[in-house]
């Protein structure tokens, strides 16, 4: 038996140490020690026919063989596993240099993308956003505006009549009137939306965008216009940016400044974008006039504020470098893909 | 606005460069868009005098001239000029010179014989007749003046001179002028202005002129007056130049004075050949309908009462303010003149000027607003030209009609206080009172307060905001100091709900691939036509533009199907073989009073990727995302989708949109051959659900069962009707049902067809066991 023992453990040994796949291993291990059958298991049954006095001694030998064998096997577990895991992982490798495979997402329009830093931007300063009807009357559009039906203001717009009265606003400006008609001073209000002018070129669609931006409360100034806008400018183009007020004229505000931003690409040396000035124009606005605050039955002794507007276009345009404004309206998605929030 | 540096000098003691002039006047508001710079290159070229002419030995063409050339010492010229003779003081273009056109002139040797330079003609000046007769002519300019000989050309002539063209603010006509510029440059620069020459003396005469004014509604101010013994001639070199400096071409002295007071003053003006005007008399009226002129360009007119007409004792003989008549424009042999300075409406002149296709710079500057001060002033300035031009003799007749009340000066009363208040700083008294003093504002103050009075030619001054503007605009806008709505209230800000789900709605698609365009509101008549509407279906039910810039931008939309076909069609055609795309923007629909403005969501999927069930994803998306169910379940009716493959999208019982595959025959009209699908949703009525409170649901206490079961359907039933079945048959255990395979062919039989589900079913009393669910 002693014989026989001895030759289990060579057997184990060898097939052990021959063994290279944990699948192979473990049915050793079935064969020699798990299963009911096993031959260790089956070395004990024999132990009973042994003479009585062998017994103790050949006993604690199966025990020890059992023992070396287990850990034998545990040994062997571990450097195969060690040795399978590489395996798979070198296996799986792949050609990382291969392209990235994206899709499946969509894209947001530059112009909302615009509008959305925006309205972010005022609305930390306590702005509110509104959007008024796109199909304006004369009162909203130019009479309530200021713009008295032979005023110079209108020799320049070229509107789409829908009829005698009715047109398709030609600015944001007629959401002032509702706001101020509607809402209870003090008010910060954004008035985002279409508007249409007959004009169709490189940088004129007939149909663009505007954002209107209007204040109204007690002892606003200038001063608090331009405080206002250097925080849009430092937000939306850069830290350093700086505005210039110069002056222009609009009938709905008094006094009227065009206003410009230094330039974002030269920091305002003068470049090709700027046109050599440093400078470039981005908005338009002032002090509300204070016949439109009479005209929507307020009184302006008791409430002043200030407006702007800006065309969206025009800042997604610069702001992105491109350079027809008929991008923006043709829908192509190789352009429209470009744009991320 | 074209207004040269010379000219400005005339008022105001102009030192500063050109290049400061320009940043003074934009800083001011006035943007000077370019400066023209004239006579610039032009240099040594000098006059010289011919002083002996011989033959050229080698070439029959040429000869040798012997120059005094001042300075410049006694040169050799050769020529193939064949208008110059001894004695000829004429321009020489000497060595190392530039000409007018940048070109370059050196020494010189031609067939043989040495040439220290070119004698040169008008075109190398880069002057013509208008400015110097003779200048025109093909060959060598000859001189009549006796020029001192060696001197440059440009500095005789007076040829450099820098024109700015200059923006001006709709509000300030009064700056349309050569001389209103020069009032703001006075302003800006701190110099005195001086006023034009107005001055003139009258001849004695018993003419008279009657003007009767019938429609002074439309011409508020008209003043005749008469010149007799009018000589017509060449106009001096001064005014020639100066109209051709801004644009104008030089024709006579008579028209050449109007000219120039237009530019000059701003105003128009008018010149009759008096022996034309039958009953010597002027008569301003509205046309007759149908009533017909002749004007200076020989076109012919027909007119109606909305145009103005000058007439005589029995013909019109202009139309006010656009163009005179060919009756009675002056001609060589005039020799009385009638001038016309008047201000007629410009709401009125515009729209004659439109509706007639008749443009002049007459009307063009009638439409910016002239005023009357400006009128009576302009007259005394034709006349003062008159007599220092010696164009004729100006008599006492004279007529100036003012159709009701003349206007009065702009006064303001306020008080510094408001004036700073408006700009947020505090610019000092003393500044404010010199800053519109000078303006040419009365100013009067008291304590804090001050009273001003406009100059008459300022219409654009109604209250004490005007005045900061006056002030900040001078004193300049770099003292505006920065605050952030220091005094202001607080206010809560950002978006609001409604505002907020549309954004989610954007994101949501944007998440399943679709990108969003903007495309026009409006589209063409072929547009609407491409969706094979019936009779009264809503779609075609629209606004018109009455007045659109084309036929492709002339129906307002009322659905946004076209639209984005269009932008499917364009991609296609620029080899985007598929995309998914969405829009969310108005239509307008034609009701009682006003229109009204319903927003819609439009979404569309083109390429072979696409179909129906891809597109159904995004609309189930949109569902989840507002935690919404839409009933998918019912074929849609429109014309332009495909009958058995779109169907509605309801909600809560109410159609809110439908979705589907484009017809072949509407997508063929957008030379799309793919599949398109589209899916619009009235977006107005989708919102009212978004009730917005996200509710969490529980997780079940049990574990789910899931089974996997195939049925045998006839053809014909429904996906739908077959879940429903399921569901109901659970009795409220089943909590999702989902399909994965249909399957047709002979293992079923004929007209059936299998269909798979996995079905998971819980309950939230117990676990369920698979017997249960069994």
């Amino acid at each position: 038996m002693e014989q026989k023992i001895a030759e289990i453990k060579e057997r184990i040994e060898k097939e052990v140490a021959a063994t290279k796949t944990s699948k192979i291993l473990f049915e050793l291990k079935v064969k020699y020690i798990l299963g009911k059958t096993g031959e260790i298991p089956a070395l004990m049954k024999e132990l009973g026919k042994a003479p009585k006095e062998d017994r103790p001694k050949l006993g604690k030998v199966i025990n020890e063989l059992k023992e070396w064998a287990t850990e034998a096997f545990a040994n062997k577990e571990s450097e195969i596993s060690a040795l399978e895991r590489q395996a798979r992982y070198e296996a799986e490798k792949i050609d990382i240099t291969m392209p990235a495979k994206r899709g499946g997402e969509g894209s947001l329009h530059p112009v909302s993308v615009v509008k959305g830093q925006l309205i972010d931007i005022f609305a930390g300063m306590g702005f509110k956003v509104s959007e008024t009807r796109e199909i304006e009357d004369d009162f909203y559009n130019f009479t309530a505006l200021n713009t008295p039906k032979e005023h110079p203001a209108r020799d320049k717009q070229d509107t789409f009549y829908i009829n005698d009265d009715l047109m398709l606003r030609t600015h944001t400006s007629p959401g002032q009137i509702h706001t101020l008609k509607t809402v209870e001073p003090p008010f910060k209000v954004l008035i985002p939306g279409r508007v249409y002018r007959a004009d169709d070129d490189a940088t004129h669609s007939p149909m663009f965008h505007q954002m209107e931006g209007l204040v109204i409360d007690k002892h606003i100034t200038m001063c608090d216009l331009q405080g206002m806008l250097d925080v849009l400018v430092k937000k939306m183009f850069s830290e350093g940016a700086k505005t210039r007020f110069r002056p222009s004229f609009f009938p709905f505000t008094e006094p009227s400044v065009e206003v410009d931003v230094s330039c974002f690409e030269c920091g305002g040396k003068g470049c090709k974008l700027c046109k050599g000035t440093g400078w470039i124009e981005i908005l338009g606005g002032g002090i509300v006039n204070r016949k439109v605050i009479e005209n929507c039955g307020l009184d302006p002794d008791k409430y002043t504020g200030f407006a702007f507007g800006l065309g969206l276009d025009r800042i997604a345009m610069l702001k992105y470098g491109i350079n027809n404004i008929h991008i923006l309206y043709e829908g192509d998605l190789r352009a429209l893909k470009q744009f991320k929030e | 606005m074209l207004a040269p540096l010379s000219w400005l000098k005339d008022f105001v003691d102009i030192t500063v460069t050109p290049e400061e002039l320009e940043k003074k006047l934009f800083d001011c508001g006035f943007e000077v868009e370019q400066v023209i710079k004239y006579g610039d290159k032009l240099d040594k070229v000098v006059t010289c005098r011919i002083e002996e002419i011989t033959q050229h030995p080698n070439a029959e063409k040429l000869r040798i001239c012997q120059v005094n050339a001042g300075k410049y010492g006694r040169l050799q010229i050769i020529t193939n000029a064949k208008n110059v003779e001894v004695g000829d003081i004429v321009p020489v273009a000497v060595d190392g010179a530039t000409l007018a056109n940048g070109d370059r002139i050196f020494n010189g040797n031609l067939r043989g014989e040495p040439s220290y330079g070119m004698f040169c003609g008008g075109e190398e000046i880069g002057i013509d007749d208008n400015f110097y007769e003779g200048a025109s002519f093909d060959g060598v300019l000859v001189f009549k003046e006796d020029f001192p000989l060696g001197e440059e050309v440009k500095e005789l002539l007076e040829l450099e001179d820098y024109v700015f063209d200059i923006s001006v603010l709709a509000n300030r006509p009064d700056c349309q002028s050569v001389f209103g510029i020069a009032r703001e440059i006075a302003c800006v620069l701190d110099k005195p202005l001086k006023e034009p020459s107005v001055d003139f003396e009258v001849t004695k005469s018993c003419d008279d002129v009657k003007v009767t004014v019938k429609d002074g509604d439309l011409c508020p101010r008209y003043i005749a007056h008469l010149i007799k013994d009018v000589k017509i001639e060449k106009s001096p070199r001064l005014i020639s130049r100066r109209l051709a400096l801004c644009g104008l071409n030089s024709i006579n002295n008579i028209v050449d004075i109007t000219n120039y007071v237009l530019l000059e003053m701003g105003q128009p003006m008018h010149a009759f050949d008096m022996n034309d005007l039958s009953g010597r008399e002027i008569v301003v009226r509205r046309a007759a309908d149908g009533e017909k002129i002749v004007t200076l360009d020989e076109k012919e007119c027909t007119l109606t009462s909305e145009n103005l007409l000058i007439c005589d004792g029995d013909k019109p003989v202009a139309l006010a303010g656009i163009m005179g008549g060919l009756n009675s424009e002056i001609k060589d042999g005039t020799n009385e003149v009638l001038f016309e300075c008047a201000k007629f409406r410009r709401d009125n002149v515009r729209k004659s000027s439109r509706t007639l296709g008749k443009s002049s710079d007459s009307s063009k500057r009638f439409e910016k607003g002239v005023d009357e001060y400006t009128t009576e002033l302009a007259m005394k300035r034709a006349l003062h030209l008159v007599c220092e031009l010696k164009a004729g003799k100006v008599t006492a007749a004279h007529t100036d009609v003012s159709a009701g009340k003349q206007q009065e000066n702009k006064s303001v009363s306020t008080t510094f206080g408001q004036i700073n208040g408006v700009l947020g700083i505090d610019v000092p008294k003393d500044v404010i009172i010199n800053i519109l003093k000078k303006l040419g504002f009365g100013v009067e103050v008291d304590g804090e307060k001050i009273t001003t009075v406009a100059p008459p030619y300022r219409e654009d001054v109604f209250g004490y905001p005007d005045l900061a503007e006056e002030v900040i605009r001078m004193y300049g806008y770099e003292h505006i100091v920065p605050t952030l709505l220091k005094d202001a209230s607080s206010t809560a800000g950002g978006y609001s709900k409604e505002q907020k789900d549309e954004l989610r709605l954007k994101r949501a698609l944007c998440g399943q691939g679709y990108s969003e365009v903007m495309t026009y509101s409006f589209y063409s008549k072929k547009d609407v036509a491409a969706l094979d509407l019936p009779e009264g279906a809503d779609e075609g039910n629209t606004i018109i533009i009455e007045n659109p810039i084309s036929d492709n931008y002339e129906v307002m939309r009322r659905t946004m199907i076209p639209s984005l076909l269009a932008v499917a069609s364009r991609n296609l055609k620029r080899g985007n073989g598929e995309g998914r795309i969405f829009e969310i923007a108005n239509t307008y629909l034609p009701t009682e009073g006003f229109p009204t403005d319903e927003k819609h969501l439009a979404i569309a999927a083109f390429g072979a990727k696409e179909d129906f069930f891809t597109l159904k994803g995004a609309i189930e998306t949109i569902a989840d995302y507002f935690g919404l169910k839409f009933d998918l379940t019912e074929r849609a009716q429109k014309s332009y989708l495909h009958s058995g493959v779109s169907a509605k999208i309801k909600l809560g019982g109410e159609v809110i949109g439908n979705f589907g595959q484009i017809t072949y025959e509407t997508a063929a009209k957008y030379d799309i051959e793919c599949k398109v699908f589209v899916a619009e949703i009235n977006y107005d009525a989708l919102k009212k659900h978004f009730d917005g409170a996200m509710r969490f649901e529980p997780l079940p206490k049990f574990p789910f069962v899931v089974r996997d079961l195939a049925l045998v359907a006839p053809m014909e039933m429904t996906s739908g009707e077959i879940e429903n079945a399921i569901i109901s048959s659970a009795k409220g255990t089943v909590k999702s049902i989902e399909l994965f395979d249909v399957y047709t062919g002979a293992q079923v039989g004929e007209g059936k067809k299998s269909l798979a589900y996995t079905i998971t079913f819980g309950s939230d009393e117990k676990a369920l066991e698979n017997a249960d669910v069994d």
